[in-house]
């Protein structure tokens, strides 16, 4: 009865070695089911991208210290080989970035970095690679996409570079997508065009997505379930409605009343004080108390377990243990 | 500086502080050897508005409509090709140096980080502008000192630092103060909390309403972000492509919106609601290329109610319903007719 | 207001200095230092030549012409003309060191001026300057050094003149790409929104940021400037015999090299070492100052 996870997450740790060590995610537990659109919603430094990278195993190998299990489909990521990763980036999972331009080679046609990625995954002769790379492009609606198939990416627009992206990244037909603030560079008109064409290429071909954002607004768009995270933890889990409509964390309230949706007019905002927490040590008890309007003592003294309040939703806080307990 | 207020007051309340004009920038688009100039980027395409004394005045638009460089404009940044800057009525060029301007019109960027010297103690960063207009040292440094626990940054654990020492929300904080030393009467926020945090952001937005309050600051806030511009703005300019297509108090703005494409613009902004997600999009396409710009209204090849007489004809700034609204387009134009 | 509300500005956080983050890294890595201390010890090897050069580094003897390293009484052997091999060495270091950091030193005074009003004021200014300097670009660097040698006769002045020459528009090139960055960032523009002129922009806001990388460029080009002074002086263009120069020494020597290699090879090896160590100490210095936090 219980579906195979996507993907599954336990007690994932990243700690980034260096002249001052940064402990970036701190035991950190998920699980996707296929088809679904997890969330990941977090301000810069909460270990967001850290977690996407950790996934693909992007990481840089010398620097960083990665303990945790991290299964794709059951298969242990951490342990593939140097061919089975080449297959698995792009084949299984492929990532879209802010940044088109750093994302894209400026040296090659769109049509050829396409080409390169069927070719290298359905094994494509280059005449049927280009012209499933046209195919691609026309799922993503560029405009007059024969034309932009024999174009560099520092020829098209912005909101253009996204879509070819989203094509490059979708060409080795990938069962899951992990999304990194794809939209957060580009202008209002043009994320709302970028995601629903991403909502709309989940829905077609049932493909598991996790997508990172930092912004509540573009997370309820598209996502089903969110995992609110702070300080390289998963504070909150639970579905999109839940967390916009009755969320428990205080640091998750914190998050809506500062997205200024319905905010009155030049009134002071609720703010959460302070700022995150730089992490050089891994955190010994909740990351969130020297912000928490409720701290209480206990909170600086032990971690809060995650406690699981209904079927979806998960909080990690001191005042919903004891309410549950 | 208690002087600066007395006599601010004596002014009439009404009279507009900062008057932009007939306001036109190209940039040239150079090649070959010796640059050339071949073509010509319209960021600002001859753009009037008054900022009153004591408003928020915002400006939104996508990206190369014109926003930003309308504010380097007004501080003479960048040069203008055409037009005049009036500040407190008087005519910068004229009855009003750069330098006078400057010191009652001060700057706030985006980038935290590349607006302030990385080789600058805070303290440094923050007097230099009272030291450069003749203020002591030792008083330069106290102002900076003041001002840093103005903006609710502790001097004693900040003053000495340096930027890269500091989060981004600091920085800002930093930015705001040194903003703030030399006295200026307005405060362009150029995207100023865009690269922050939400939480961070509204932590800034918080300090910006109080000192506004507490130094009878005018501001022009300058943002993509359609929400925050309704939080903090007075009246609202939307500008595209070098071009003002609609102004107006907010809430006529946000509630009566005059101009397709500020409709479209509020359109594009999330839901907030899981039930009610966006279903089709509001405004299709990129912005269009700046340098050959569409004919009649430059909005008409994404408009969806376009009539044939906006590619040929130029629509004007027409008054709308409330008072102070007006909107560049000829379909509420001539709805204004019937009335 | 300000004189009621008195904050006492004694004793508070300060952060060292960039400079001083520099010198604390820079001296963290043992390769740079190890070079840096040859550099020194060169240094005072050329100073002090007098009282170690166990020999007069002029004095020949027909005697002793080309003996070979470890010959009693000469550690290094003697040259061509029975001089002793190691004080010339000695007295060489004088010649070399001077040949190899005046013109670098001279050329990083004119060719940042040049480099940094060009990146900041820009525009034609710009234009004429860096498309001049871009005319000795035209001629492979040792070519120039000679030909402007040649031109200006063999001596120590013309070849410190040419290699100041030759260092000018490499430098101001560096100076003026990394000034045009800076000119377009943010804080310059802040500076100027302030109301500060450009004179006080450029000495609190532009120096400070683009000096360094200048200066790392620069150190850089000493190894080189000593390979060319060598060059000039082996063939005959700058230094003249017979004072003890490496380059003019290992031109000297060459006749040598198939009777004695390892004594001919000798100012060989003193310009690679000492070429080598500015080169460490150079790249020790730019990674020290590539401070990202």
């Amino acid at each position: 009865m219980t579906q195979q996870p996507l993907v599954k997450i336990s007690d994932l740790h990243v700690l980034f070695k260096g002249q001052k060590n940064v402990c970036a995610v701190n035991g950190l537990s998920l699980n996707l089911l296929p088809g679904q659109v997890l969330g990941i919603l977090g301000e810069s430094g909460s270990g967001k991208s850290v977690t996407l990278k950790a996934l693909l195993r992007l990481l840089p190998a010398h620097k960083t210290e990665i303990r945790g299990l991290i299964e794709v489909l059951g298969r242990n990521v951490m342990s593939l080989n140097a061919a089975d990763l080449a297959s698995f980036r792009g084949g299984i999972a492929s990532m879209i970035f802010q940044d088109p331009m750093l994302a894209l080679d400026p040296v090659y046609t769109i049509g050829d970095q396409i080409a390169e990625v069927v070719t290298r995954h359905h094994g494509l002769k280059r005449r049927d690679a280009m012209a499933y790379a046209l195919d691609m492009l026309k799922k993503v609606r560029i405009p007059s996409p024969e034309r932009r198939l024999k174009a560099y990416p520092h020829e098209i627009s912005g909101g253009m570079r996204q879509r070819a992206m989203i094509a490059l990244a979708l060409a080795g037909n990938p069962k899951l997508l992990l999304a990194d603030e794809p939209t957060t560079a580009l202008d209002a008109s043009v994320q709302m065009q970028i995601l629903l064409l991403l909502r709309e290429l989940q829905k077609e071909s049932g493909m598991g997505m996790i997508f990172v954002t930092h912004d509540i607004g573009v997370a309820v768009e598209i996502c089903d379930v969110v995992a609110v995270m702070y300080a390289g933890q998963i504070v909150e889990t639970g579905t999109i409605r839940d967390i916009v409509k009755d969320p428990k964390h205080p640091y998750t309230k914190g998050l809506l009343a500062a997205n200024l949706h319905g905010a009155e007019r030049g009134k002071r905002l609720e703010t959460i004080p302070g700022s995150p927490p730089l992490l050089e040590s891994a955190p010994t008890s909740c990351s969130f108390a020297p912000r928490c309007a409720y701290t209480q003592a206990v909170c600086r003294l032990k971690a809060p377990e995650a406690v699981t309040i209904s079927k979806n939703i998960t909080v990690r806080c001191i005042l919903e243990t004891n309410m549950n307990s | 500086m208690s002087e600066d207020t007395s006599t601010r007051r004596t002014h009439m309340a009404d009279a507009p502080l900062l008057e932009v004009r007939e306001i036109t920038k190209f940039f040239p688009i150079k090649s070959g050897l010796f640059g050339r100039a071949t073509n010509s980027v319209r960021a600002v395409d001859g753009i009037s508005f008054n900022v009153l004394r004591r408003e928020t005045l915002g400006i939104v638009g996508e990206s190369g409509c014109g926003k930003s460089t309308t504010a380097r404009l007004i501080v003479d940044l960048i040069s203008p090709d055409k037009g005049d800057i009036l500040f407190d009525a008087r005519r910068l060029g004229t009855d009003l140096t750069l330098n006078e301007l400057r010191r009652n019109v001060q700057m706030v960027f985006q980038d935290s980080y590349a607006s302030l010297n990385p080789r600058l103690t805070i303290e440094d960063t923050i007097a230099f502008g009272p030291i450069i207009h003749g203020v002591p040292r030792e008083y330069a440094r106290r102002l900076a000192w003041e001002l840093l626990s103005k903006v609710g940054l502790d001097p004693k654990r900040f003053a000495g630092r340096y930027p890269h020492e500091i989060s981004g929300g600091q920085r800002q904080r930093v930015n705001i103060a040194r903003a703030l030393a030399v006295k200026p009467q307005i405060i362009i926020l150029d995207e100023s909390v865009s690269a922050l945090d939400k939480s961070v952001e509204a932590q800034v937005l918080n300090l910006l309403l109080d000192l506004k309050k507490e130094l009878d600051l005018t501001y022009i806030f300058i943002s993509h972000d359609l929400n925050v511009v309704k939080f903090m703005a007075d009246r609202v300019i939307v500008m595209y492509l070098g071009e003002i297509v609609e102004v107006g108090p907010v809430e006529s703005i946000y509630a009566e919106t005059a101009h397709p494409y500020s409709r479209s613009l509020l359109a594009s902004m999330p839901s907030m609601d899981p039930d009610h997600r966006s279903e089709h999009v509001a405004l299709a396409g990129d912005p269009p290329n700046p340098i050959i710009p569409p004919s009649g209204c430059r909005f008409h090849p994404r408009c969806p109610i376009a009539i044939p007489k906006c590619k040929t004809e130029k629509p004007l700034l027409h008054i709308q319903k409330t008072r102070g609204h007006l909107a560049a387009c000829h379909l509420t134009a001539q709805q204004q007719e019937t009335f | 207001m300000i004189e009621q509300k008195t904050i006492p500005l004694d004793e508070y956080t300060r952060s060292p200095s960039y400079w001083a983050i520099v010198l604390r890294r820079f001296s963290r890595d043992k390769v740079a230092m190890f070079a840096l201390a040859i550099i020194i010890l060169l240094f005072l090897v050329a100073v002090f030549a007098p009282y170690i050069a166990p020999a007069d580094p002029l004095k020949g003897s027909m005697l002793r012409r080309l003996r070979p390293i470890g010959t009693p009484g000469l550690p290094l052997g003697a040259d061509e003309l029975g001089r002793d091999m190691l004080s010339r060495l000695i007295y060489g270091a004088r010649l070399s060191l001077f040949m190899g950091i005046t013109p670098v030193a001279i050329a990083f005074v004119i060719g940042s001026s040049i480099g940094i009003a060009a990146g900041y004021l820009g525009g034609l200014f710009n234009s004429l300057t860096m498309r001049t300097n871009d005319i000795f670009y035209a001629f492979p660097s040792v070519l120039l050094a000679i030909a402007l040698s040649g031109a200006l006769g063999a001596g120590v002045t013309s070849g410190l003149l040419s290699l100041t020459i030759v260092f000018i528009p490499p430098i101001a090139r560096v100076a003026e790409s990394v000034t045009t960055q800076v000119r377009k960032l943010d804080y310059v523009e802040a500076a100027k929104a302030s109301g500060a002129n450009n004179f006080t922009i450029i000495r609190v806001h532009v120096l400070g940021n683009v000096l360094g990388p200048i200066f790392v460029y620069s150190t850089s080009l000493i190894s080189v400037s000593m390979i060319l002074a060598a060059g000039l002086s082996f063939l005959g263009l700058g230094v003249k015999p017979p004072e003890p120069e490496w380059g003019l020494m290992l031109n000297t020597l060459r006749n040598a090299i198939y009777v004695q290699p390892w004594l001919a090879a000798l100012p060989g090896v003193m310009i690679f070492m000492t070429s080598i160590a500015f080169n460490l100490v150079s790249d020790g210095l730019r990674s020290a100052m590539d401070i990202k936090s």
